[in-house]
């Protein structure tokens, strides 16, 4: 579902002298459906900017890069649209919402997107802000006020709440407690089950074990010289 | 929305230029709007982008360039036609409220208004569509017959973008909508406006400075600089990796809270 092949990167930054960072080279990578990978390598390795790239929202120099059939490289800013909407997910590190939207509401949302009546839409929210245990005095308030792990949450059920073939997630488990952990680990194996073709940052070892068919080191796609 | 109006753009802009004697507005602007599609067209003061958009919403009249609606060319169209447009297929939301609303004709007036110069005429009707298109922008029923200006700005507003959808338009046009109004009254509006857009599968042409204001609405961006279009693309990667050094600059110089 995911076809990387030597896919580069550089950020030309004009205001500082027209400085240009190559920050990636040779970056080949297959996911397919119902397989989970797990990308590695130290900080700043460049394991966030490929899954941006993958997300379309960092370019890509050179390369080629399909998600289930589109280039992303070449693709209309139309087409990547409708890619995440149907079927690319992506859970980031951040929670970004309108502010003063419920948290149901900004769970639903990626269903409403995609034409689902507002009843299952909202029964679906309902079901996963309960198994990720944000308590129901909570859901009409918007999470912009919520404590770090209650956002992650939220941002996890948002992002599990439409059956995406594919999905990117980017430290899914950081900040959760036991209890929460595993319910997260729980419905990525389940995403897995039922054939999403899943790309991730794990720094949780132990979650890496229990998911991942296969790691992919991405230092070894980061060229040699410093910035 | 069915499949064959997807596989055209709903509106073609082609080579548009207008141009104050030496001065330029805005040149050489092309780009497709897709059903559907929201796109932010952002830049500083003075870089042409409230001058495109006056010349798309046919307020200007363009020196050079077509813009193709339906595959004709509106530049062509005779004043009949275009104020048809205006009122039936087509909306503008200004900035400021008063100046698209009737400050001096009641709520359910100024929503009833735009209905019957597309022709309603039963009152009843027409009243009935000025209740349900309030309650759409969260205006309660009991306000139907009080003027614009006992609202407070966001109210303005929100009756202003009602007056606007009740001749159910394919295409809105939006000058700052956010502009004048206080932040938490932004919120709530960009939320509406998002449900909205998302419900009726709108096409929007927005032009603010506010890159906030797009990455929360718009799919694709432009941005504008000396009355040219210096970058565009996905809105998110437009911000998040902006290739022009005008770009760059903008999206560096926003402050963070």
């Amino acid at each position: 579902m995911i076809h990387i092949e030597n896919l580069s990167k550089t950020f030309t930054l004009h205001n500082q002298g027209g400085t240009v960072l190559q920050v990636m080279a040779g970056a080949t990578l297959h996911v397919a459906a119902g397989e989970c990978v797990g990308l590695t390598g130290r900080s700043g390795s460049g394991k966030s900017t490929l899954m941006r790239m993958i997300h379309g929202n960092y370019l890509a120099a050179s390369g080629s890069l399909v998600v289930a059939g589109l280039d992303i490289v070449t693709a209309q800013p139309r087409q990547i649209v409708a890619l995440r909407r149907d079927t690319l997910g992506y859970v980031s590190q951040f929670l970004r919402v309108v502010p003063r939207v419920p948290t149901i509401e900004v769970v639903a949302e990626p269903l409403l997107r995609l034409g689902t009546p507002v009843p299952e839409a909202r029964e679906r929210a309902a079901s996963l802000l309960d198994r990720l245990n944000i308590p129901e005095r909570l859901w009409g308030l918007s999470p912009t006020t919520f404590s770090g792990g209650e956002q992650q949450r939220v941002n996890i059920a948002r992002g599990f709440a439409h059956a995406f073939p594919v999905m990117l997630l980017d430290e899914p488990t950081a900040s959760l407690d036991a209890t929460n952990r595993e319910v997260v680990l729980t419905l990525i194996q389940e995403a897995k089950a039922r054939g999403a073709a899943i790309l991730g940052i794990f720094h949780d070892e132990a979650a890496r074990d229990r998911l991942c068919d296969r790691l992919v080191d991405v230092t070894q796609f980061t060229p040699g010289q410093a910035a | 929305m069915d499949g064959a109006n997807m596989a055209l753009p709903l509106l073609q802009v082609q080579g548009l230029t207008k141009r104050y004697g030496p001065r330029i507005g805005c040149e050489e602007v092309g780009f497709d709007l897709w059903p559907g599609e929201v796109l932010g067209i952002v830049g500083e003061s003075g870089s042409g982008k409230s001058t495109l958009l006056s010349c798309l919403a046919g307020m200007q009249a363009p020196d050079e360039g077509a813009i193709l609606w339906d595959g004709r060319n509106v530049l062509d169209f005779s004043e009949a036609e275009r104020r048809r447009l205006l009122r039936g297929d087509w909306a503008y939301v200004h900035q400021h409220p008063r100046d698209g609303l009737r400050m001096g004709v009641s709520a359910g007036g100024n929503v009833g208004e735009r209905l019957m110069a597309v022709g309603a005429r039963n009152y009843s009707a027409i009243r009935g569509a000025a209740i349900d298109w309030l309650g759409r922008v969260e205006i309660g029923p009991d306000r139907i017959d009080d003027r614009p200006s006992a609202f407070s700005g966001g109210m303005q507003q929100r009756l202003q973008i009602a007056r606007n959808l009740v001749t159910g338009p394919r295409l809105v046009f939006m000058d700052e909508p956010t502009g004048g109004l206080d932040v938490s009254v932004q919120a709530r509006l960009l939320d509406l406006l998002r449900g909205l857009v998302r419900d009726l599968g709108l096409s929007v042409v927005i032009v603010t400075h506010d890159l906030a204001v797009v990455r929360l609405l718009a799919d694709r961006l432009m941005v504008m600089k000396g009355g040219r279009v210096v970058e565009t693309g996905l809105t998110d990667q437009v911000l998040d990796d902006p290739q022009h050094a005008y770009t760059q600059l903008l999206v560096s110089s926003v402050l963070q809270v």
